[in-house]
């Protein structure tokens, strides 16, 4: 007997995505630790750098408005990063095979994952800007300058989020997804993020200032506070855009690693 | 056959998972692979549900190829794994909203089924609680439920009730009992027999990846288990003299030293037969109790309790048909 094929509609991707979505936004939000520790830590971080070493360090200018960048750079990453311990959740427990014995894209769940973390990273960003602002930061940035700022962290936020769901899918439980995450958290301090590169041994340096979290810091911080982004601004387009499409590709290539078996 | 399964293989490494199985499920029928840990059975129901892809051979549900056509297959099962796959921060019924949203019946529709469903599992009461609070039987129930959300063609539940307590247990029974009931196709892997025997009209018995033996609880039954008769006396020498007696009827000594045991056919004309001679041989008997194999004598003859399943299976002599049967799908 042959049972009759019902036709896929034509935005069912589009719908299963949104399900997804609102599901993964929903787990964001019951997870209160997680969600709590990805704003209090770079709060505390952003106190610690003001207040503690701040006044040591020497940037030409309010150690504050320099830093504030960074803070949000590293805050937007560990938002990022715990998309990686999601997927393996969703790996570990059953929820990926529930979903892939239905009639429903594979690319839904990912999106899903994606799409809450950057709403996380957008809650997190905009509740250290506004600590930030109660210490005194005052960016000096238009409606344009704050846009393309925010494309920038966007297009970054995708990119590691993409990354991190494919290093969930890759990791074999939970805890170890938290762990392959940890240079996501450990980047930003090899970049001109706290403090500025001259002062690094020269090996230190090329690090610093060749890898992509430094083009992304300069141009934030030059579209925010007027500081100059020079040829920060294509770099940065470009490393990042690079990212998410390698990581992209990364991503689906671990989901069918562990998958297909 | 709403599922035709035919030389099914797969091998990780170089450890075969499965070797040239075969079978077909009757529409409204009730399948159980029954076998030991490392049997093959969540591996074929893995394959059945589009999960894995075999190397060798090939399945359909409903007539369309699962390797070939894994949407339509999709859109024609229900699969509930060995763990309950819900979300644990979600409620029960955000969990059955999302499955009924993602399979595109609408946010009211989704709905209305959520609420249809958590009434039928009894799970109502906790419906707006997170499943993190629920108990492991209730986890499953839900499980179950999130997969009949639109009512599949074919349902695969693996290992259904593995780690639950017996009333949870006899709960996720009834529930699969109802099922079937309504028509429902079910193929069902365990490791418990009772669970075939109750549940299954027919039995795939697996064991290292091949089909063991196949047929009815009681096919099975009478086919490797056999009835037997056990025989007391009152003394030692009277069961001597009974074994000397019934030995061409291939009596062996029973369980105990005072009694002896025989193979039978269940019938009451065998047994008039072995007491007559007994009366007229002058051999006393106190009494007579007649034994049906259980299927866990079944399951051990024909898997062993360790180690060859091969010789297992030609000492108990599985019917030359089915092994016939397996070879010709490779």
């Amino acid at each position: 007997m042959t049972a009759p094929a019902l036709p896929r509609r034509r935005f069912a991707v589009l719908a299963e995505s949104l399900v997804l979505v609102g599901r993964s936004i929903r787990l964001s939000r019951r997870d209160v630790e997680t969600l709590v520790m990805s704003i209090a830590l770079p709060l505390m971080m952003m106190a610690l750098f003001v207040y503690v070493f701040g006044g040591a360090i020497e940037t030409g200018g309010a150690y504050l408005t320099y830093v504030v960048p960074g803070i949000v750079l590293l805050c937007v990453g560990f938002g990022a990063a715990s998309t990686a311990p999601a997927v393996a959740d969703d790996m570990d427990r059953g929820m990926v095979d529930r979903l892939r014995s239905m009639p429903v894209a594979a690319s839904a769940l990912v999106a899903g994952h994606v799409v809450a973390s950057v709403a996380r990273n957008a809650l997190a960003t905009a509740v250290v800007v506004a600590a930030a602002v109660a210490m005194g930061f005052r960016p000096d940035a238009g409606p344009l300058e704050w846009a393309a700022a925010l494309g920038l962290l966007l297009l970054y936020v995708l990119a590691l989020s993409a990354l991190a769901a494919g290093l969930g899918a890759l990791a074999s439980s939970v805890q170890s997804a938290g762990a392959l995450t940890f240079f996501m958290l450990f980047l930003p301090y090899l970049s001109s993020a706290f403090v500025p590169t001259g002062t690094m041994p020269a090996a230190l340096r090329a690090v610093a200032e060749h890898q992509p979290i430094t083009p992304v810091i300069e141009t934030v911080r030059g579209l925010l506070t007027g500081a100059p982004i020079g040829a920060s601004g294509w770099a940065a387009v470009l490393w990042c855009t690079g990212l998410l499409i390698v990581s992209s590709a990364f991503a689906g290539w671990a989901y069918r690693r562990r998958t297909h078996r | 056959m709403i599922v035709e399964v035919d030389g099914l293989g797969k091998t990780y490494g170089r450890r075969r998972v499965l070797d040239a199985v075969s079978f077909g499920v009757p529409a409204g029928s009730v399948l159980a692979l029954l076998g030991p840990n490392g049997a093959g059975k969540t591996t074929a129901v893995r394959i059945l549900g589009t999960l894995t892809r075999p190397d060798g051979g090939s399945a359909r549900i409903g007539g369309h190829d699962v390797v070939r056509e894994p949407v339509v297959v999709r859109g024609l099962i229900g699969l509930t794994g060995q763990f309950a796959a819900v979300d644990d921060r979600q409620t029960g019924r955000e969990n059955l909203e999302m499955i009924g949203r993602l399979r595109h019946l609408g946010r009211d529709g989704a709905r209305r089924r959520a609420a249809e469903l958590l009434e039928r599992f009894g799970l109502e009461a906790a419906a707006d609680r997170q499943a993190q609070t629920w108990s492991g039987g209730m986890r499953r129930r839900l499980d179950l439920a999130m997969s009949l959300v639109v009512p599949p063609a074919v349902l695969f539940l693996d290992e259904p009730t593995t780690g639950l307590d017996p009333v949870s247990r006899s709960t996720m029974w009834t529930a699969v009992g109802d099922l079937v009931r309504g028509g429902t196709t079910v193929v069902l892997t365990t490791q418990y027999l009772e669970e075939a025997d109750r549940l299954a009209d027919r039995i795939l018995l697996m064991d290292q990846g091949r089909v063991v033996a196949e047929g009815t609880p009681d096919e099975l039954k009478a086919q490797h288990g056999g009835e037997r008769l056990v025989l007391a006396h009152p003394d030692q020498g009277a069961a001597a003299s009974a074994m000397h007696l019934l030995a061409d009827g291939g009596a062996i000594p029973g369980p105990d030293p005072l009694t002896t045991d025989l193979p039978s056919d269940g019938g009451a004309e065998h047994l008039r037969r072995v007491l007559d001679r007994l009366h007229v041989a002058g051999i006393p008997v106190t009494r007579v109790t007649a034994t049906r194999p259980s299927l866990d004598d079944v399951f051990l003859a024909l898997t062993g309790t360790a180690g060859s399943s091969t010789r297992a299976a030609a000492r108990v002599g599985v019917p030359a048909g089915v092994a016939t049967a397996n070879r010709e799908g490779q």
